[in-house]
């Protein structure tokens, strides 16, 4: 039997067991979707496939053989091919030099011959790759195709891709999809690992739902739908809509005008941008990851050194601030990055030494008051959920999602003025970036300006009253939430500025 | 078959276990090597024991020795907590000495209490300053502080050997390279037959563990070496911190350059430092940045080397043989740290497909 057999699959990390009794069966000319929940155990059961993590117990088959992929050479004699979320590409080399990295050729390299190849490829695939283009001239979406050629190129059928569309706006999305589809046809088996339920339905043949670890169901997309898939994840029913609070709008809290900076290469980052929230207004920032948010919020934070522009917070100039002025004007920021820990938090710190990071200095003395702050961790870890063995145990221990709560949950609890957020439910499961929402939606109720940079633009049409799309650090439109299609901001995301939307009002 | 594994967060207990099971396992590798010198490595073992705590002469030598070690461990461990790679102290001592003696010599008849706290704050102030210049560099234009503290020994040590030689060569030492010694004023009175050092030496450990852990500052200089982005976010003073921490540093090393040259040497040579900010990165590292733990440690340490120096004598073996010692007892100790984070497996899958093949 051709196809891709997991028989019996556990892995354990320590006490926790990441996969449990894992039966899973991929097949030739498939696209077999993996959702879950983040920490579900998708990448854990992925990774034993590309030779990453070996399994404690089970086996895999391949092609009616059992096998043991004991590293990612193995696995890709095998035929395995993963494409990370993270590309994994060495910038100043160029796509033909990065296929061929790590791979036994001659001493010297047959250019001609490699070109002809990869061309050949390209054609056959759909995929757009110029063979000479160095990486950090490539778009998002070139990089991953180019990803995606590298694997091919060594002989891949059997292709994992990981959260390939997070990076994506949604046009390039389509057109992964197409180059995921034309792969099915090839008779490629795909693996397409993702927890947003519109592209499962989209895309997969069939779904595999892993919760806590195990495989809950394998499903044909065809005989479910994605309220159901929603509740395999979960466990239990789900509501899936955000309601939008109507905030008490009252007067501009944070006005920024004409904002520039460059970063350390002289490179514009953020150009002439300019808006206003309101008190009580949830202001959504939507954009391709590395448009300019990070730069956003921390130039308003001060942390982020602004060449030219104004910005206005209650009527008081936030220009030349140290941050710790911003902190106790009532700004309070939480960026939370791709790794979680880079901004925010200290890893080998508890909880309660985290919780005092942004607010020791206003103690009075030399020395730090632990006590007080002890029973806000109780109270955070009780409110939000976060799974500790106790309120002392350094948060490097704790899993990726229960890590963010202590941040966002910091950050809310510190009665700000402005919040501004971003990404803050990345990577969390689904009932607690609900709670989550409602926990803005109580700040907005509040009168608390919110800037909520977010990545699911369902969720900004959802929750926020109007958003910002920013591409390339300039803004390129500010749009009603409640009117704009999704179609419109990818186009808005994509640096089109004349899309027919319904401008919204300034507040 | 073998695997590797990662372990998950090992309990204290367990740690500790590990440890002296390096330890253990040092001595019983070490004990094969005096054997291979025809000697009885219980007998050696017990003599290094008694060279080093066996008489009152000798627990006194162990404790003079441990006293630079565990204030140098002190000094250090505040700027790696800050992950500021601070291999300067042997420059720190020197500088701190040289700030003492420069007023040792000047002011030979000050009243002793006096002259001793204008050498104390010079000791520090020396130690300090000379740190803050790798500090300085590091938070202005990011420099390797690496590199530049240990480049600055050797040119603290060259300034004190220049002074050995030229200006402060005493005149009546007959053309002897020698700085003078120091007046009686201006040298640390015993306490318990041991000079006031180990008083001092106590008070800091204290001292620096209740800064380190219970102090703003501290906690400011735990976050900042734990991810400067962080420490920008939370609104810390970036460059202030990493100068105050490195003046504190650099500053209690220098103040085992006052301690040195008063309390031990009464004069000032080039050798002072001796090696001791070396040794005591070593220490410090051993002792995880904790206070109470440095200050056995660094202990165990000197007592090592007093009764190295014993058993040389005793059974006729070369230094060598006891710095061996040493290395061994480090390098099994930091080789057990991989054992706090991994562990040895039998991979199960093995065993279980035997089981089904004799299904």
């Amino acid at each position: 039997m051709p196809n891709i057999v997991m028989e019996g699959i556990t892995k354990t990390f320590g006490k926790v067991v990441a996969n449990h009794n894992v039966n899973l069966e991929i097949k030739f000319g498939e696209i077999h979707a993996l959702l879950g929940e983040n920490g579900a155990g998708k990448s854990t059961l992925v990774n034993m496939l590309s030779g990453i993590y070996s399994p404690d117990s089970g086996s895999i088959y391949i092609r009616g053989k059992e096998v043991k992929i004991t590293s990612p050479r193995v696995a890709q004699e095998l035929g395995i091919g993963m494409i990370h979320q993270h590309f994994k590409l060495v910038e100043v080399m160029t796509a033909k030099e990065n296929i061929i990295l790590g791979l036994k050729t001659g001493f010297f390299l047959k250019q001609e011959n490699l070109s002809k190849e990869i061309k050949e490829i390209s054609a056959r695939y759909g995929l757009e790759v110029e063979p000479d283009k160095k990486v950090y001239e490539m778009s998002v979406g070139e990089k991953q195709n180019l990803e995606i050629l590298k694997v091919l190129y060594r002989g891949a059928d059997i292709l994992i891709l990981d959260e390939p569309t997070a990076v994506l706006t949604p046009q390039e999305t389509a057109r992964l999809f197409e180059i995921v589809r034309r792969l099915k046809e090839k008779g490629c088996a795909v693996v397409f690992i993702t927890h947003k339920m519109n592209e499962v339905m989209e895309i997969a043949d069939r779904i595999s739902v892993l919760r806590k670890g195990e495989v809950v169901k394998t499903v044909d997309k065809d005989k479910i739908t994605s309220k159901e898939l929603a509740e395999l994840m979960v466990g239990h029913p789900v509501d899936l809509s955000i309601k939008r609070e109507q905030g008490v709008r009252d007067g501009v809290c944070l006005e920024v005008k004409n904002l520039q900076a460059y970063n350390e290469e002289g490179v514009a980052v953020l150009k002439d941008i300019s808006f206003t929230i309101a008190k009580g207004e949830i202001l959504g920032v939507a954009g391709v990851a590395g448009s300019g948010q990070k730069e956003l919020c921390e130039a308003i934070a001060g942390l982020y050194p602004v060449h030219s522009g104004e910005i206005i917070f209650n009527g008081e100039s936030l220009i030349h601030m140290t941050p710790r002025e911003i902190i106790t004007k009532g700004i309070s920021m939480s960026f939370v990055p791709e790794d979680r820990l880079g901004m925010g938090l200290v890893a080998s710190m508890d909880i309660v030494d985290n919780l005092i990071l942004k607010e020791y200095h206003t103690q009075k003395g030399l020395f730090i008051k632990r006590r007080p702050i002890a029973e806000k961790a109780h109270e955070l870890v009780e409110k939000l959920d976060i799974s500790t063995p106790h309120i002392y145990t350094p948060i490097r221990q704790l899993s990726g999602g229960n890590i963010q709560k202590v941040l966002v949950g910091r950050e809310l609890a510190s009665q700000p003025k402005l919040l501004i957020t971003a990404y803050p439910v990345r990577g969390l499961d689904i009932n607690v970036s609900y709670r989550i929402y409602d926990l803005l939606n109580e700040e907005k109720k509040k009168g608390v300006a919110i800037l909520f940079v977010g990545e699911d633009l369902d969720v900004l049409r959802e929750l926020c009253d109007r958003i910002m799309v920013i591409c390339d650090g300039e803004v390129t439109g500010i749009v009603d939430a409640g009117k704009v299609s999704k179609e419109q901001l990818g186009l808005l995301m994509a640096g089109e500025r004349n899309v027919e939307t319904e401008v919204a009002h300034h507040a | 078959m073998l695997r590797i594994a990662k372990r998950s967060e090992v309990s204290q207990v367990a740690r500790v276990a590990i440890r002296i099971g390096a330890v253990f396992l040092a001595l019983l590798f070490s004990a094969l090597l005096i054997r291979a010198l025809h000697l009885q490595p219980l007998k050696v073992y017990w003599a290094l024991i008694e060279g080093a705590f066996g008489t009152a002469y000798r627990f006194r030598e162990t404790v003079i020795k441990a006293i630079p070690l565990i204030i140098t461990s002190l000094g250090i461990s505040i700027a790696f907590k800050m992950q500021f790679w601070n291999i300067g102290g042997e420059g720190q001592i020197s500088m701190g000495a040289f700030a003492a003696t420069f007023f040792a010599l000047r002011y030979p008849d000050l009243p002793r209490p006096l002259l001793l706290l204008l050498m104390f704050v010079a000791g520090i102030a020396g130690g300090g300053l000379w740190a803050l210049i790798p500090a300085y560099f590091r938070a202005r234009w990011r420099t390797n502080e690496t590199i530049v503290t240990l480049m600055m020994n050797y040119i603290a040590i060259k300034w004190l050997t220049y002074l050995q030689y030229g200006p402060w060569k005493d005149p009546n030492a007959l053309g002897f390279p020698k700085i003078p010694n120091f007046s009686n004023n201006a040298i640390l009175p015993a306490v318990g037959g041991i000079h006031a050092g180990w008083i001092i030496t106590l008070v800091l450990v204290v001292l620096v563990h209740i800064f380190l852990n219970y102090s703003k500052k501290g906690y400011e200089i735990a976050v900042l070496g734990e991810s400067e982005n962080t420490a920008l976010y939370a609104g810390i003073n970036i460059k202030k911190t990493i100068l105050t921490a490195v003046f504190i540093s650099g500053g209690i090393c220098g103040l085992v350059g006052m301690l040195e040259a008063s309390a031990v040497s009464h004069t000032l040579t080039a050798g002072i430092a001796g090696g001791v900010g070396f040794t005591a990165i070593i220490t410090s590292w051993l002792a995880a940045l904790k206070p109470p733990l440095i200050l056995v440690v660094s202990f165990l340490f000197a007592a090592l080397e007093q009764g190295g120096s014993y058993i040389q004598t005793a059974f006729g073996i070369s230094g060598a043989a006891a710095e061996m010692l040493q290395g061994l007892i480090l390098f099994f100790v930091l080789g057990s740290e991989f054992f706090t984070r991994y562990k040895i497996v039998l991979a199960k899958n093995h065993t279980q497909r035997t089981e089904k093949e004799a299904n």
